[in-house]
């Protein structure tokens, strides 16, 4: 790691599952188990829902890293989604190498709801890696995806289109 | 989509720009104390105002009646039509905070909870670095709920049939509670009789009271009840639906016997010559024939042919029960039957196992024969057992004149278990009273901590302790017939360190009684995902909550009751059974219940027929019309999970609750891109 890396504090957002790793999440509040600030989680119903859209969304909206979460292989709780999830990750996981992301930016971890501390384990381990990587940059990212309110206030079609003239008033 | 999503779309399409209140709980010190609130307030404030905030205030309790009271006036006064509250995770208040903008007259699903207590304030200790968290994830959530709509929830009736999985006292009670209350209860039972663990006991602590005594009388009403169907012999294959309507697979296995003519006089077992071990109900003491109940009291009373010992099923011929039954009630030709049952509450009872001591090698279980586990000495005080009550050796004759209990066998032991089995200490204590009582014998107990702490227990201790029974804190190190000493020959001899004398002992005794770990069902993790419902790590079935909604899951409809939970006396597991029925009647009594609205839905215009989706749903909610060329979701049988709506290749699916837009707008709102202005656009004052 650069001297540089280790200063740097990146930026990662999480996606979990509603039944697991969410529940993993608020175990490790209610523990007070400690882990580095560097992750924002985001609940989904379930990793199944995972679009990987959202991954590239994370990632050109200034994120250094992904963290992938649901139920462990077996244990989901729509019975098989989130090996849904695994299959999109890899596939995932190819294209972002395509496009010079490193593999270590985008990672899936399985956690249960039992699992707070194992969690807590996986986001401290999961942030030193992509320190290690540095920043993304990922440069050429689109514009802030705007309200709609303001995106047909302007006649703007696709979100990062050059808006002329805006007028937001409440 | 629905009429609520159209309403949504029309609500934002317009261009009105929502009204958004942001609420920051200080939860005492618990958020306060790491995250400057006033500064999260202030930031929200000023800096989410193009986002469509515009109030921010902070409060010590939010979720208490004049926090809420205050959200309630500003949805009023200032014409909020969106609500953040940043406090703790939404699994903990969000229907508080939700119930609350129902009153003020605002769609409950129009407010969002921004956790900064569970994923914030209890897991970071820098204070600057927490506070940006936590606006971040404010953030987030101020952009999600920008674009969440107006639902309403999917209201299902509740069948008031209920299914009880498992017999024993949990079951039992569960189901005699349901169906006093005059509701109809299915109990179904692996075994061929109803009655579990606690049939096998002699005496139950600390009032050492008869179990069978107090059990049958249970049994019996739970078999005769009109309102009970009980279904022994029989295993469940599968579960279908959802709250108020679940449909349960039941496999009714033969039992050779026909149920209608069968009077239980017994004449078959007299006559069958096949003599089994019986390894269950006497814990491998006792026989039982081909043809059996497994005990006398047995609930229903008809016998049950095991097929894998039946000389008539292996050689062809045999037939001594056929021909000497009084009302020719057994059939050979009989089949599985698999029954369908709706039901719109499922309680799962289903208990546990013994841990096996063989496990424990240096305790010489299976190696030492007069080392016993806590189950075989539970059938060896036990007048119906196969010593009629006497404790005695392995050899069936010889009292002990010494005995060794060892506690924890199993539990408490990072080898094994890391959990206290919770039953041990009162029930070896009980052991020691049976030996003392019935043989006269010097007794040992070996244990780490004594843990007596229910009603009347520690009493039973100090009684205990006025008996003579010696006791040894340590955990037992070794079991040996090995002797190196006089007076151990042809003894068991138990190597032990005293931990409060500091010294090391090697105690000689006759008989050793191993009380074993509970230990979840082998199949646990199965019938969980049979169920939908999720296993701790070490197999206990999970609540909804540890303390505040011990018998739910997280699976709306189906309760748990019982050891399987985690191991319990008896006391806490009937308190369990009832307690379940408590909610399943409660569920009855509503007669419908609210399901969430999250579900998917297709728009039909965009969805062009591909059918990728159609093979992701595993609870077959998705159907393809081949007259339209479309794909259609049926909303009841959509469990909400969202695979197909991350599936779609042209964004037909609507994810109503989780829509695209509000999980790409919480990932810009998480990374501050909302306070972002584009270059072109002219900065706003």
């Amino acid at each position: 790691m650069s001297e540089q890396n280790e200063q740097f504090e990146p930026v990662i957002v999480g996606f979990t599952c509603n039944w697991c790793s969410y529940r993993a999440a608020d175990l490790a509040g209610t523990a007070r188990v400690k882990y580095p600030p560097n992750v924002r989680l985001i609940r989904l119903m379930c990793s199944g829902r995972l679009d990987p859209t959202f991954v590239l969304q994370a990632l050109a909206a200034g994120a250094d890293g992904v963290l992938i979460t649901g139920c462990h292989p077996g244990e989901c709780h729509y019975l098989e989604q989130n090996y849904k999830a695994m299959r999109r990750f890899r596939l995932l996981q190819r294209t972002l190498a395509q496009l010079g992301v490193e593999p270590g930016r985008v990672q899936l971890v399985w956690a249960s709801a039992a699992e707070g501390v194992r969690l807590a384990h996986e986001i401290e381990r999961v942030v030193e890696e992509v320190r290690a990587l540095g920043p993304l940059n990922w440069s050429g990212s689109p514009a802030p995806r705007r309200p709609s309110w303001i995106t047909e206030a302007i006649g703007e079609a696709e979100p990062g289109a050059v808006a002329i003239e805006v007028e937001v008033g409440a | 989509m629905n009429g609520a999503t159209n309403q949504a779309s029309s609500l934002s399409g317009n261009g009105k720009r929502p009204r958004i209140g942001v609420y920051v709980c200080h939860c005492g010190s618990n958020i306060a104390g790491t995250v400057d609130v006033a500064e999260v307030r202030e930031w929200a404030e000023k800096r989410l105002d193009r986002s469509g905030v515009v109030v921010a205030r902070d409060y010590k309790f939010m979720c208490s009646s004049l926090g809420q009271e205050l959200i309630e006036k500003d949805i009023k006064d200032l014409a909020l039509d969106r609500v953040v509250v940043a406090a703790c995770s939404p699994h903990l208040h969000e229907s508080t905070f939700r119930t609350a903008c129902r009153r003020a007259g605002l769609n409950p699903y129009l407010c969002e909870l921004a956790s900064i207590r569970e994923q914030v304030s209890w897991v970071h200790s820098d204070k600057v670095a927490a506070t940006d968290k936590a606006k971040a994830v404010l953030s987030g959530a101020v952009e999600r709920v920008a674009r969440n709509e107006p639902l309403e929830p999917q209201h299902v009736p509740v069948n008031p049939a209920t299914m009880v999985v498992g017999g024993g006292i949990a079951g039992i009670q569960a189901a005699l509670e349901i169906a006093d209350a005059g509701y109809h209860v299915y109990l179904v039972e692996r075994d061929p009789s109803i009655g579990g663990h606690m049939a096998q006991f002699d005496k139950t602590f600390p009032t050492l009271d008869c179990a069978a005594c107090i059990l049958t009388p249970r049994m019996v009403s739970a078999g005769t009840h009109p309102n009970i169907t009980l279904l022994t012999w029989s295993e469940v294959e599968k579960v279908d639906g959802y709250v108020g309507s679940f449909s349960v697979t039941v496999r009714k296995k033969a039992r050779y016997v026909k149920t209608a003519l069968c009077t239980g006089c017994g004449v078959c077992q007299e006559k069958c010559p096949k003599k089994v071990i019986d390894e269950v109900y006497e814990a491998g003491l006792g026989y039982r024939k081909a043809i059996f109940t497994p005990f006398p009291q047995a609930v229903p009373k008809y016998p049950v042919l095991d097929r894998s010992n039946c000389t008539y099923f292996q050689r062809g011929k045999c037939k001594a029960c056929e021909k000497f039954c009084p009302t020719g009630a057994i059939d050979f030709e009989q089949q599985d039957e698999v029954v369908t049952l709706e039901v719109g509450n499922i309680v799962l009872a289903t208990g546990y196992d013994l841990f096996d001591p063989r496990r424990v090698t240096q305790y010489g279980y299976g190696r030492l024969a007069n080392v016993f586990s806590s189950l075989e000495f539970e059938r060896l005080t036990n007048s119906a057992g196969p010593t009629h009550g006497e404790i005695v050796l392995r050899d069936g004759v010889t009292k002990p004149s010494t005995v060794g209990i060892v506690h924890c066998v199993g539990s408490r032991d990072r080898n094994f278990n890391n959990y206290c089995s919770a039953i041990c200490c009162m029930q070896s204590l009980k052991f020691a009273h049976l030996v003392k009582e019935r043989t006269g014998a010097t007794v040992y107990n070996f244990y780490i901590d004594m843990r007596t702490p229910a009603k009347a227990y520690d009493e039973f201790y100090q009684r205990v302790l006025e008996e003579g029974t010696l006791f040894v804190r340590g955990k037992v190190a070794e079991v040996t017939d090995a002797a190196r000493l006089a007076g151990e020959n042809g003894k068991l001899i138990i190597q032990v360190e005293d931990t409060l004398a500091g010294k090391q002992r090697r105690i000689p005794v006759d008989m050793v009684v191993l009380s074993a770990a509970l230990e979840p069902r082998h199949d646990a993790a199965d019938v969980a995902k049979r169920f939908g419902i999720s296993c701790s790590h070490d197999g206990w079935f999970i609540e909804k909550h540890p303390k505040l909604d011990p018998v739910a899951t997280m699976t709306e409809g189906i309760f748990i009751a019982g050891c399987v939970t985690g191991p319990k006396d008896i006391p806490a597991t009937v308190a369990q059974g009832a307690a379940a029925a408590a909610r399943v009647l409660g569920h009855i009594q509503r007669r419908e219940i609210a399901l969430e609205p999250i579900r998917a839905s297709v728009i039909e215009e965009r969805c062009s027929g591909c059918r990728i989706c159609n093979d992701l749903c595993p609870f077959n909610a998705i159907t393809y019309i081949e007259e339209r060329a479309v794909t259609e979701i049926n909303p009841a049988l959509c469990q909400g999970c969202g695979t197909c709506v991350a599936a779609c290749p042209a964004g037909a699916i609507a994810g109503t609750g989780f829509s695209n837009e509000q999980i790409l707008a919480q990932i810009d709102g998480l990374l501050l891109r909302n306070l972002e202005v584009p270059a072109a656009e002219p900065a706003l004052v």
